[in-house]
């Protein structure tokens, strides 16, 4: 497909925008999907360097280096931050946007207006999320989950954070339905349902739970708006109301809100193994379809985040239960990857060693769920420091790997260039070994009882702390490095082929970067999306 | 590159916005069902309160309203530009008689002093106050999904007018048409369920 004399790709074809114009008011999608990767890129260091903040306060008990209204605020920015403006729109807005519509042989997504619109409104809604640190009377410090009745009654300016959220939901209701409608009527002709790449096949599973989980968190916000302006007393019990119907309405979205981060996660996993086995997936409909499995039971387990506060048993037992059920889509996933492996001609290249760790890491993360997911052992290890360890784990260790992984192996494509390989592996080991050592001995003392959100803590406590902290360094140290190294290549990598990895899918029939409208001629598809001859 | 054009997937688009729409009211309707059954005494009495009429009236006004979209856009497949002109024009003055009914209503209630935070409102018990929460902020909601169809509805009927909409042309209009319907829908679930549980 590719033609001998290179075509002007899309970073030079700027539809006769200047400047900056270019970028911000373009609606080629694999632009709109670089504005999200720079503006969730910046978000990611800031909410880090916040993370990294709380570590050295927690190094020592008693006050270190901020007095404890700070720590509050700190760790609510810093889940704010990570969770609505990096991990929520993550993979699905940067890799999604940019390579849905190549993977299914489609010259951009079905509405690329209102995918440009969607930008836009992220920005507003971090625009926001920034002003209700500054703005008012001090940054919220109710935790990201601003559960009432404290957010309804803290003095700190909750209604512009609380606002921040609603518009960023917004802007992922209208990313998810656009990638509905793109694969239901953009596949390329001949592309079934079943020949479609795993990539897009999770992107659909959590488009679905992005148009019809967030509308509820929606209107939840919106009610501790109304309680915090008018006093319609729908979460405290002065007026009648009732703060658990709070944490119910909550976790209906923010339960499936993390498969929307991990499910594209998996799916980017699943893109990178079989191109550096290269075999073709082993399960392949096992593996689209637990993406739909995971999405659909994962809406009816949010009550295990609620077992300590008050529900009747049967309503703890089935959610339990549930719980149970839900890990076995993901367990399908891990073993079809390893399956994958068997026997493949292996190519430890950088995108794959991310891949292996996710695996390892996702283990982790998943494993110690079913801890917390069954009853008796949960009520031990509730709001403690497991549980901190648990979602850094699946969260960071799943999401945040993946999103390494992919943009190793993707980097060449985007941009045309390739870079210092060496250098990464370096960076993804120093991340591997920094993140080990930060969320490790959470698990340790958290079983011993230390809390989360805590400022202060027993001397007991403390040699867990400092290692700890010290892996947060380590891991602040590695990231930086990964990201100078990919910054550093726009000026000294060398010029990537179409093709480095020996990829089957779209994507690496295309020059490198793609033209504007990724393809000349429509491609027709005859046979299944890993086919390694 | 020629404009991609694909009405069913337009269509598919708008539909899954409604879903989210209502799922959105959802949610509340979901609120209202617990704390309904948690003070039904209190719901019920409160809801006297309520004008019957002017709610009644609203709801035929609002039906009235979707039948003249719906009728509009069978003017435009038929390429009678002005009759659709017209009947969207018949729809948007429907709905700001809607608006001014609501106005009145909401405007009664306050000078009476019922509004979330009054003073005689704290006198009332927990259950009534949590109905006329309920009130504002799902009538609140809905008003202001009325001003938002009325503006789909205003920039579809300048598109008809320009001639942007037209015969071959129209699933712009079928959508904002959807959109009006779905206003239309909530409505006809509230005005049971705040007004007629006395």
């Amino acid at each position: 497909m590719e033609n001998e004399s290179k075509q002007l790709n899309y970073l030079e074809d700027t539809q006769g925008r200047k400047g900056i114009w270019a970028w911000i008011l373009s609606t080629d999608h694999k632009r709109i999907g670089i504005l999200y990767l720079i503006s969730i890129a910046v978000f990611f260091v800031v909410g880090g360097l916040l993370g990294g903040l709380m570590r050295a306060e927690l190094i020592a008990p008693g006050e270190t280096i901020m007095d404890p209204q700070t720590y509050n605020g700190i760790f609510t920015v810093h889940g704010i931050i990570m969770i609505f403006l990096v991990v929520i729109p993550g993979l699905g807005a940067v890799f999604g946007n940019f390579f849905l519509p190549i993977m299914i042989g489609a010259k951009d997504v079905m509405f690329p207006k209102l995918n440009l619109f969607s930008w836009w409104i992220y920005i507003v809604g971090a625009v926001l999320a920034i002003c209700s640190q500054f703005a008012g009377d001090g940054a919220p410090d109710t935790g990201w989950t601003f559960y009432a009745p404290y957010s309804t009654e803290s003095g700190t300016n909750v209604i512009f954070a609380v606002f921040a959220a609603f518009v960023l939901g917004f802007s992922s209701i209208l990313t998810g339905l656009n990638f509905i409608v793109t694969i239901h009527r953009m596949r390329a002709p001949g592309m079934s349902w079943f020949r479609m790449p795993l990539f897009p096949w999770s992107l659909y599973a959590t488009a679905w739970i992005q148009v019809l989980a967030t509308p509820i968190v929606g209107i939840t916000l919106l009610m501790i708006v109304a309680e915090r302006l008018f006093q319609i007393g729908f979460f405290d019990p002065n007026l009648g109301g009732d703060p658990i119907l709070y944490q119910h309405l909550f976790w209906i979205y923010s339960h499936p809100a993390v498969y929307i981060m991990i499910l594209p996660a998996m799916g980017v996993i699943t893109e990178i193994i079989p191109t550096f086995c290269k075999k073709a997936v082993f399960g392949y409909k096992a593996i689209a379809l637990s993406s739909l499995a995971i999405a659909g039971v994962g809406y009816f387990v949010w009550g295990h985040h609620m077992y300590t506060s008050g529900m009747s048993g049967t309503a703890r037992w089935f959610f339990s239960f549930l719980t149970f059920i839900v890990a076995i889509p993901s367990a399908i996933k891990v073993f079809n990857w390893v399956s994958t492996m068997y026997k493949g001609s292996i190519d430890v290249r950088t995108p794959f060693l991310y891949a292996l760790s996710f695996i390892f890491l996702f283990m982790i993360g998943g494993l110690t769920g079913l801890v917390l997911g069954s009853l008796a052992s949960d009520v031990h290890v509730h709001d403690t420091a497991f549980v901190v360890a648990h979602f850094h784990y699946i969260i960071f260790g799943g999401m945040g790997f993946a999103f390494f992984a992919g943009i190793h192996y993707w980097y060449p494509k985007m941009f045309g260039i390739m870079y210092n390989e060496g250098k990464a592996n370096i960076a993804w080991m120093i991340i591997f070994v920094g993140f080990n050592v930060l969320y490790f001995p959470l698990f340790v003392i958290g079983m011993q009882g230390m809390p989360r959100r805590y400022f202060d803590y027993l001397p007991e406590f403390q040699t867990g702390h400092v290692i700890s902290s010290i892996g947060a360094l380590i891991l602040l140290v590695g990231i930086f490095m990964m990201i100078w190294n990919l910054f550093r290549a726009r000026k000294n990598g060398t010029i990537a082929e179409a093709n480095p990895w020996g990829g089957v899918t779209l994507e690496w029939q295309l020059q490198s970067p793609p033209t504007l409208y990724n393809f000349d001629e429509i491609p027709t598809i005859t046979g299944d999306p890993y086919n390694y001859k | 590159m020629e404009e991609h054009r694909d009405d069913i997937g337009s269509r598919m688009g708008m539909w899954i916005f409604i879903f989210t729409e209502i799922l959105l009211f959802g949610g509340l309707f979901l609120v209202y069902a617990i704390f309904r059954a948690k003070y039904s005494a209190e719901f019920h009495s409160a809801a006297y309160e309520l004008n019957t009429f002017l709610g009644a009236f609203n709801t035929v006004i609002l039906l009235i309203s979707s039948m003249t979209v719906a009728m509009s856009i069978t003017a435009v497949q038929k390429g009678d530009k002005k009759l659709a002109l017209i009947l969207l024009g018949i729809t948007i003055l429907m709905a700001l008689t809607f608006l001014v009914n609501k106005y009145f209503e909401w405007g009664h209630k306050v000078h009476m002093g019922i509004y979330p935070g009054s003073d005689l409102l704290k006198q009332f018990e927990q259950g009534e106050l949590m109905f006329f929460g309920l009130y504002y902020f799902m009538t609140g909601l809905h008003v202001f999904h009325i001003i938002v169809g009325m503006i789909i509805l205003l920039v579809v009927m300048y598109k008809v007018n320009s001639g942007t909409i037209n015969a071959d042309k129209f699933v712009l209009l079928e959508n904002g048409g959807l959109y009006w319907h779905l206003v239309d829908l909530i409505w006809i679930f509230l005005f049971p369920l705040l007004y007629l549980i006395t």
